[in-house]
């Protein structure tokens, strides 16, 4: 289903505003020294909220053709 | 690398862009994307012009045909941008200081004429780049720098201002409804006619530090809690609706468009 989708960051482009850490359900992220971080990334569920609300487009779902 | 989204539609060597920290302009600015690659217009029939503010910064970063024009005149420029062109999708991204105040003029005639442009606001109550003025949609009692004391002044509702200017497709969505939102402006975007989404937006720096609304996430949650939509208004009460941000669509009506109108026209000349 969502098997093939990988969280990426984009660390150039984070202001650390901190509304993907807020709308997060399963608390993947954390602001460290300003930047957005992934903590657990095993608790990820691809729902590409933080996608939808991060203003600076710095954190993204990416379809990835095999995943091994 | 971006995500495909922003790599198809935006110029993403003038990213990052220059808007604070939190403000949720680039979620706006994301939907209007997303509503365009959902209909699959031909992008290089897309024209976007922006006047000044914080919002108008959009033209320089979405990657079709845009116009950067002056304060509060560019539903005029696009105006003369979709009768010299008509087969180009013309939309308008504007402030709410811009389009209501500055532009207020443009707006209301261009919907009484019924031009197919399609306008899109982006509602933050209060002039950010210029450092926190009251706009003429900073709500009743709320702070400004030039508003120390409150404002005074009774705000524009800029749906209703233009529903009864004669617009045809009026809607207001917010930053915190995304997939809706995306939806009312591919409405907006299909309207053959003169259409307007008002999108309820965020300015942390100025709107929210002067009126304490906290965190960027906490004024998106503001609108989670305090909206209403427009199926559900005629079910309550005057009191229940104090101080809520009524969303979905307002106006959906066809009318006679005016390039067509003036095609007509020029035709008949031609003999």
């Amino acid at each position: 289903m969502s098997a093939g989708k990988k969280l990426l960051i984009t660390e150039d482009w984070c202001k650390g505003c901190g509304i993907c850490v807020e709308f997060c359900p399963t608390n993947v992220l954390e602001i460290k020294n300003g930047i957005v971080t992934v903590v657990d990334i095993d608790k990820c569920i691809k729902c590409g909220l933080c996608e939808l609300r991060c203003p600076d487009y710095a954190i993204y779902l990416e379809e990835i053709e095999n995943e091994s | 690398m971006p995500s495909q989204l922003v790599r198809d539609n935006l110029r993403t060597n003038k990213l990052p862009h220059i808007w604070c920290a939190g403000c949720s302009n680039g979620i706006a600015m994301r939907a209007i994307s997303q509503a365009i690659e959902n209909l699959g217009f031909d992008k290089k029939k897309v024209c976007i012009v922006s006047g000044i503010g914080c919002s108008s910064r959009t033209s320089g970063y979405m990657n079709y045909n845009t116009l950067h024009t002056t304060h509060g005149r560019a539903i005029a420029f696009a105006t003369g941008v979709k009768l010299a062109n008509p087969n180009l999708k013309v939309m308008v991204v504007t402030g709410d200081g811009d389009c209501s105040a500055i532009g207020g003029n443009h707006l209301i005639h261009a919907a009484r004429r019924n031009i197919d442009i399609t306008t899109i606001v982006f509602n933050n109550n209060i002039y950010g780049m210029t450092g926190g003025q009251f706009s003429p949609t900073t709500p009743m009692e709320n702070y400004g720098t030039t508003a120390p004391y409150g404002n005074m002044e009774k705000p524009f509702d800029i749906c209703n201002l233009a529903a009864a200017a004669g617009a045809t497709y009026v809607a207001r969505g917010t930053t915190y409804h995304v997939n809706p939102l995306v939806k009312l402006l591919e409405k907006a975007m299909i309207k053959k006619g003169f259409a307007l989404v008002d999108v309820m937006s965020t300015c942390p720096t100025y709107y929210g530090r002067k009126n304490k609304k906290g965190t960027p996430a906490k004024m998106l949650k503001y609108f989670k809690d305090n909206t209403i939509d427009t199926k559900r208004v005629e079910k309550l009460s005057k009191e229940q609706l104090e101080n809520k941000i009524i969303i979905g669509e307002f106006k959906n009506t066809d009318e006679l468009e005016f390039t067509d109108k003036y095609l007509e026209l020029i035709k008949g000349w031609e003999g």
